[in-house]
């Protein structure tokens, strides 16, 4: 039987130059459900879901210590293979940023790197990718333009299924629809309902009604701190800690 | 009138002018190296090599200097990039930002660009000398792109600076090493910057005679081998303004309008081909 947590983390610390990020965090993260990370600016929000796929190695400066289990291997360990625990992940950043490539291209990626190279193959996985986004009938016929080209929340989708594409097991979001549109962001939060029967989801956000709307699992963060976490309507109804109850009734922010 | 309208008037003009000047200048050196090359301007310069007596007035062309010219700046070109794009995406997908070792070569980079270039004639002659290598177009083309990487490298290192970090990222997200994000993403995205630099470099390198004087030397014959000695157009340039004869002045106006030509067309070509290839810059 599978593991009811997907990502365990244990007494992590993030340190950048002397200051520090994030202050010895235990938490675990269910599997295949949406975990939300909320919390104020500048509350290690991002820093958290960056350890996830070690893309915070690529800031200056910065110490991690402690524990990130990931299907039971720990992913800080330096033995560890980056890449392999990137391809594990699909990550939606705050901007959609398209490669510099065509629609099929920016699909075709992902799978390329990790060896696919049959034509006919690459041509069904940008298919099925772009139809999980809801994105192939609106691009189909234009596969080989400009990613570019298309609009902020098509671009987001693009992105999305980019990610997919790698077959990850897990979704990372950074506040991933706060650049879109009202009705693209609705289009992005359908998708992560959808995906979460076969994805482990977790997405930093700073919109309370979006947590709310999409969460099974909350988790607050306030300056580096776990203040704390459980599950979304135990959270959102019943609060245990003072300032959990201030930043949902939006005295701190 | 208030005040500051006058001052915005005042700087407005001040702007326009020295904008226009530089158009003028351009204009300018055209215009004049037209009429003064005019009279020499015919097939036989671009498709013969001088016959004897050439420098007197007499029969022949300077094909051997632009076939010198084209295989001197091609061959550096070419010999620059091989240095300049491993350095650039050294320093910008693969160093730490902070690098001491990077902001060394930075610093160099822009002393060496500030280096006359009879300097590098110079020390490009003193290195033939130490491998026993005679004046020949393989001297040139090394010495000239000691003398364009700088300008190459420097000239690609502030287009790639500018590619916002969260497109690396979003490539080492899907797995990507630094390796395959250098070459399939970075290299893409700086395309048109990439070619800029070339296309700069191209230029100084093409249009240099101080570098060349040394180690590429002068030769009526287009050279068939890296091995032998080639012409130049700036210093059949050189050479020809040097006579008492104005029909060989002549000659070198026009040889300045077959050099100009070059480094327009080339202008022309690589423009076009930036718009092609910027197709997939992302903004």
């Amino acid at each position: 039987m599978k593991n009811e947590f997907h990502i365990i983390v244990s007494n992590l610390n993030v340190f950048y130059g002397r200051e520090q990020a994030l202050k010895d965090i235990n938490v675990k993260i269910p599997d295949k459900k949406i975990t939300a990370i909320i919390g104020p600016s500048g509350c290690g929000k991002s820093t958290l879901l960056k350890s996830f796929n070690r893309l915070i190695d690529m800031t200056e400066g910065v110490r991690v210590s402690g524990k990130i289990l990931v299907d039971g291997e720990n992913i800080l360990d330096p033995k560890a293979e980056v890449t392999h625990i990137r391809k594990k992940m699909g990550l939606l950043s705050q901007n959609p940023y398209p490669l510099p490539m065509s629609i099929y291209d920016n699909v075709a990626y992902g799978p390329r790197l990790h060896g696919i190279k049959d034509k006919r193959k690459l041509d069904e996985i940008v298919e099925h990718y772009l139809k999980e986004t809801s994105l192939w009938s609106e691009v189909k016929n234009r596969l080989r333009s400009p990613a570019s080209k298309l609009s902020i929340g098509q671009q987001q989708r693009l992105c999305l299924a980019r990610g997919l594409a790698v077959k990850p097991v897990i979704i990372l979001g950074d506040e991933p629809t706060s650049a879109l549109d009202p009705k693209s962001s609705q289009a992005i939060e359908e998708k992560f309902i959808k995906l979460k029967d076969e994805y482990t989801i977790v997405i930093v956000t700073h919109i309370l009604r979006q947590a709310k709307r999409l969460a099974d699992y909350v988790i607050f963060l306030y300056l580096g701190q776990l203040i704390e976490h459980g599950n979304a309507s135990d959270i959102f109804e019943n609060p245990k800690m003072e300032m959990t109850k201030d930043y949902i009734k939006g005295t701190i922010s | 009138m208030d005040k500051r309208k006058i001052e915005e008037n005042f700087f407005k003009t001040i702007m326009i002018a020295s904008s226009l000047i530089i158009l003028f200048t351009l204009i300018f050196i055209l215009v004049s190296i037209i009429i003064r090359g005019l009279p020499a301007m015919n097939l036989e310069m671009i498709t013969r090599t001088p016959e004897g007596g050439y420098y007197l007035g007499k029969e022949g062309g300077v094909l051997n200097a632009i076939a010198g010219s084209l295989y001197l700046g091609i061959g550096s070109t070419f010999l620059a990039i091989i240095v300049s794009l491993p350095v650039v995406l050294y320093f910008n997908v693969y160093a730490k930002k902070r690098s001491k070792l990077v902001s060394a070569v930075r610093f160099s980079l822009d002393i060496l660009w500030g280096v006359p270039s009879i300097v590098y004639g110079a020390f490009g002659f003193i290195i033939m000398l130490f491998f026993g290598l005679k004046t020949s177009l393989l001297g040139g083309i090394v010495t000239v792109a000691l003398m364009i990487i700088p300008i190459m490298t420097r000239a690609m290192d502030e287009v790639i600076r500018m590619i916002p970090s969260e497109l690396l990222e979003a490539s080492y997200a899907l797995g990507a090493t630094r390796f395959e994000t250098a070459f399939k993403v970075v290299t893409r995205q700086a395309l048109p910057g990439i070619l800029t630099a070339l296309l700069i470099a191209f230029g100084r390198g093409i249009g240099d005679a101080a570098s060349v004087l040394f180690t590429t030397g002068f030769s009526d014959n287009i050279p068939h081998s890296l091995l032998q000695p080639a012409a130049t157009l700036p210093l059949a340039i050189f050479f020809q303004l040097g006579t008492p004869y104005p029909e060989v002045q002549q000659r070198a106006y026009a040889s300045a309008f077959i050099l100009i030509c070059i480094i327009l067309v080339v202008s022309f070509v690589s423009r076009i081909l930036t718009k092609k290839l910027s197709k997939y810059v992302v903004k």
